[in-house]
């Protein structure tokens, strides 16, 4: 029996998260308007699931993506009553993941996701190292044996705490039921708050069997969590000090500014100060590509506008952003020119890759807030000219615009399929990817405008993330149109969550760009490995297993196939009149298609080529096009085994 | 050169934060020259006092990713003139009537205490900096050590200041 008895209590509330945090915004948790006034729940003789699932709608979830089993059996009794929060029943535990980081992704909030102990909980590894890498806020909740069984090698029992240490923002073991309610609200809090992450809860049956009382909202105890949010105002004045100086200046932002919700700021103070703008690929979307003063994503597949920025730049103003690989290249030769100012609210990410001149820990919010402000004051002291720097910049948008070429043998391209799905989706469709050079093509020919529309697997490079991702996102905003742009080796991966829509209703749209190859790797044993191909054909094309279109009808989804460049538009629209259904769309595309400009791994940016046969040279004013391809390839294959050989 | 610095971490005293802390060295790369942990002035507190060897990585990642554990508290970095550090050293020696007084004698110069004896062997108790601990085990060595086990080093800083928990209710 559970009776609801709220009743205000005298004097102000116990504030859940601690100071310095903006409830609302920052920990979306507490953004409930329903509960906005102080009101105290106490519900006794609820069984611990009762307080799990109570706990679950007044932290906010409004969905938990799961599958049951054994130890979590009881959470689940009481979840079939609750009004508040919609389970859906994914079909692989990876699934759940990957839809809970879709879910936040596209909406900002927490993703839940729920599975059981032992192989239920091993699954939901992978989402959970993807959303730490990526900072995605993600509450896991899988169930644990009874704790009399706990280091028994009980049936279905893993150390999933011991095991997700290394790929959660924090995890938590809950033997008691009386801990429930402070567990979740704390795992929400470090979710949301700071630099957001995977927070898992393991709940041991007896747990969440035991009578309890519900209390509601908890006292939170984290004394070792403080995340600073303000930045430090003399570090703000020494970068608007650099900012109004540099010549060459460039915002390189990324994912923070999306997470802290600063576009706005951000477009401010580019267009006060007229600095160009790089998106790293976590960024796409925070600052619109058709912006005039947009360059480009820089990295290893980015523009040469992008890398050639950051290359000669004198001063990187970094935005969340942490100096990743696969933007810097070798890091010796990354950007030599260029003094950095860094702002990031995880201060171990500063200085961690890149010695920065000005070290700023804050939530990029209030950064740049502040940095507009201080900006502002400095540049009444003058301002300098960037003419020249833009036409550097202008020079190298127009001799390398991002292209490419129709295959030779006549078939399909796969990047101007994926140029024309975003050119009819349009920039309020929703796009996730997995990973791979559909990817990279979808973060190069989509044209992203807004916030949360382009949804991927950054830092751990997931493949297989797209259709779970894409049905999260879908479930976040119902209203928006989403694809998800997939291979067709990452589609095989997880496609059984195709049935999870077709039956909770959630119709989202796959394009299969099937090359009928693992493509990225292919395109490494083209370039790398003397042409050949280990184990990178799939049959798709060849045999025509597994035929998609038959597939996504055996998964009550439409199926349509497009193998000629006149279909493509006809298909795509039709594609999107759907809407009753999940539809999958079998691109039959060229296998040789190259991902480019590319930097090959381990070398640095300035050997970028920007296509096959052309290598801008950033040391000097002239562009030098035209090298020879052998010699520029044998250099990137002696660096490569070099980089393979550490 | 590895460069040797000694932390003085406040944890709270929950499951598994050794595991973390461990852990994230391993992951990281972070060099371990030694870890000791045990109970505080405060209950719920746990202090680890954890030398590190610094090498590839400054020491301030070190302390960054260790800050970034939920359980981990406070940081602070103890410097050698600064504060007091000690092991504690547990050795069996081998010494019969033929030798036992020199290895008493020796004993008596590194203040060490024998805390068991038999016809054959003495055990010896001392305490000390690293580099005492070395300079008796050193001496001991001719006679022949037949076991010996080691602490990991406690500090604490001179003066008096304290390094508490405040934030800890």
């Amino acid at each position: 029996m559970t009776t609801a008895t709220p009743r205000p209590v005298p004097g102000p509330p116990k504030p859940a998260p601690p100071p310095r945090t903006e409830p609302g915004r920052t920990d979306p948790a507490y953004a409930d308007p329903g509960h906005a006034d102080p009101v105290r729940i106490e519900e006794e003789g609820v069984t611990g699931a009762q307080s799990l699932v109570r706990s679950l709608e007044e932290a906010g979830c409004e969905v938990v993506f799961g599958i049951p089993g054994g130890a979590i059996l009881p959470a689940y009794d009481p979840l079939l009553d609750s009004t508040r929060v919609r389970h859906v029943l994914v079909r692989h535990e990876q699934g759940a993941g990957h839809a809970a980081t879709g879910y936040a992704q596209a909406n900002g909030r927490v993703g839940v996701c729920m599975a059981t102990s032992g192989p239920g909980a091993t699954n939901l590894i992978t989402p959970l190292a993807d959303a730490h890498m990526d900072s995605v806020p993600v509450v896991a909740i899988t169930g644990q044996v009874a704790r009399p069984l706990i280091g028994t090698d009980a049936f279905q029992e893993a150390d999933i705490t011991g095991i997700t240490m290394p790929v959660t923002k924090h995890n938590m073991l809950v033997t008691d039921a009386a801990e429930i309610p402070r567990a979740i609200a704390e795992a929400f809090h470090l979710a949301s708050t700071g630099r957001p992450g995977p927070v898992l809860v393991d709940i041991s049956k007896d747990a969440l069997q035991a009578k309890t009382t519900f209390s509601w909202p908890p006292e939170l105890r984290l004394p070792g969590y403080r995340p600073t949010t303000r930045p430090h105002g003399k570090q703000i004045r020494e970068a608007a000090k650099l900012i109004a100086a540099a010549r060459r200046p460039v915002l390189y932002v990324g994912g923070g500014v999306l997470k802290a919700q600063a576009c706005d700021e951000l477009r401010e103070l580019a267009e006060l100060t007229g600095i160009p703008v790089v998106t790293t690929l976590m960024a796409l979307g925070a600052f619109p590509d058709s912006h005039p003063q947009h360059v480009g994503m820089p990295g290893m597949h980015g523009s040469v506008s992008a890398v050639g920025a950051l290359q000669k730049a004198d001063l990187l103003i970094t935005l969340g952003a942490r100096f990743d690989d696969r933007v810097t290249g070798q890091l010796a030769t990354f950007a030599p020119g260029a003094k950095i100012v860094h702002a990031d609210i995880d201060p171990a990410e500063i200085g961690k890759n890149r010695r920065a001149d000005v070290p700023i820990v804050g939530d990029c919010k209030e950064v740049l807030a502040d940095l507009l402000v201080a900006v502002e004051a400095e540049r009444k002291n003058g301002i300098a000219d960037l003419s020249e720097w833009w036409a550097q910049l202008d020079s190298w948008r127009t001799t390398y615009p991002l292209g490419y070429d129709w295959p030779d043998d006549g078939s399909l391209s796969p990047q101007y399929v994926i140029e024309r799905i975003g050119a009819i989706a349009g920039p309020d469709a929703i796009y996730a990817a997995g990973v791979g050079q559909h990817q990279m093509w979808a973060a190069q020919f989509v044209k992203y405008e807004n916030p949360r529309t382009w949804l991927n697997s950054g830092g751990l490079g997931t493949m297989g993330y797209a259709v779970p991702a894409a049905m999260g996102a879908k479930v976040a905003c119902p209203d928006s149109v989403v694809w998800a742009i997939d291979g067709d080796g990452c589609f095989q991966m997880t496609n059984q969550e195709l049935a999870t829509c077709a039956i909770e209703g959630i119709p989202i749209k796959v394009a299969v760009i099937n090359n009928g190859n693992l493509g990225m790797v292919r395109q490494w044993q083209n370039l790398f490995y003397g042409e050949r191909y280990s184990q990178t054909e799939l049959g798709t094309h060849k045999h025509r297993i597994p035929d998609f279109k038959l597939l996504a009808e055996a998964m009550g989804c439409v199926g349509l196939r497009v193998e000629s460049r006149d279909d493509v538009d006809r298909v795509i629209k039709e594609a999107m009149e759907i809407n009753d259904r999940p539809v999958v769309v079998d691109f039959v595309v060229g296998a040789d298609a190259q991902v480019w400009p590319m930097v090959a791994a381990g070398t640095g940016n300035d050997e970028l080529m920007a296509a096959r046969s052309i290598r801008p040279l950033f040391d000097g004013d002239e562009l030098v096009a035209d090298v020879d391809t052998e010699s520029a390839v044998t250099a990137q294959v002696n660096a490569q085994s070099q980089e393979e050989a550490r | 050169m590895m460069e040797k610095h000694t932390l003085s971490v406040l944890v709270e005293d929950k499951p598994g934060v050794l595991a973390r802390v461990s852990g994230l060295f391993s992951r990281r790369g972070f060099n371990i020259a030694s870890l000791a942990v045990g109970p505080t002035e405060q209950v719920g507190v746990s202090r680890m006092t954890i030398v590190v060897s610094v090498e590839d990585f400054p020491l301030e990642q070190v302390t960054k990713q260790l800050n970034k554990l939920v359980h981990v508290i406070k940081i602070v970095e103890l410097e050698p003139t600064q504060s007091v550090q000690r092991e504690l050293l547990l050795v069996k020696v081998r010494a019969d009537a033929t030798v036992r007084s020199q290895v008493l004698e020796t004993v008596q110069l590194f203040r060490a205490k024998v805390v068991d004896v038999s016809p054959e062997s003495l055990t010896v108790e001392a305490t000390g900096t690293s580099d005492k601990i070395t300079a008796l085990l050193r001496m001991l060595e001719p006679y022949g050590i037949r076991e010996m086990v080691q602490s990991g080093m406690v500090a604490v800083g001179r003066g008096p200041r304290s390094i508490t928990a405040t934030a800890v209710r």
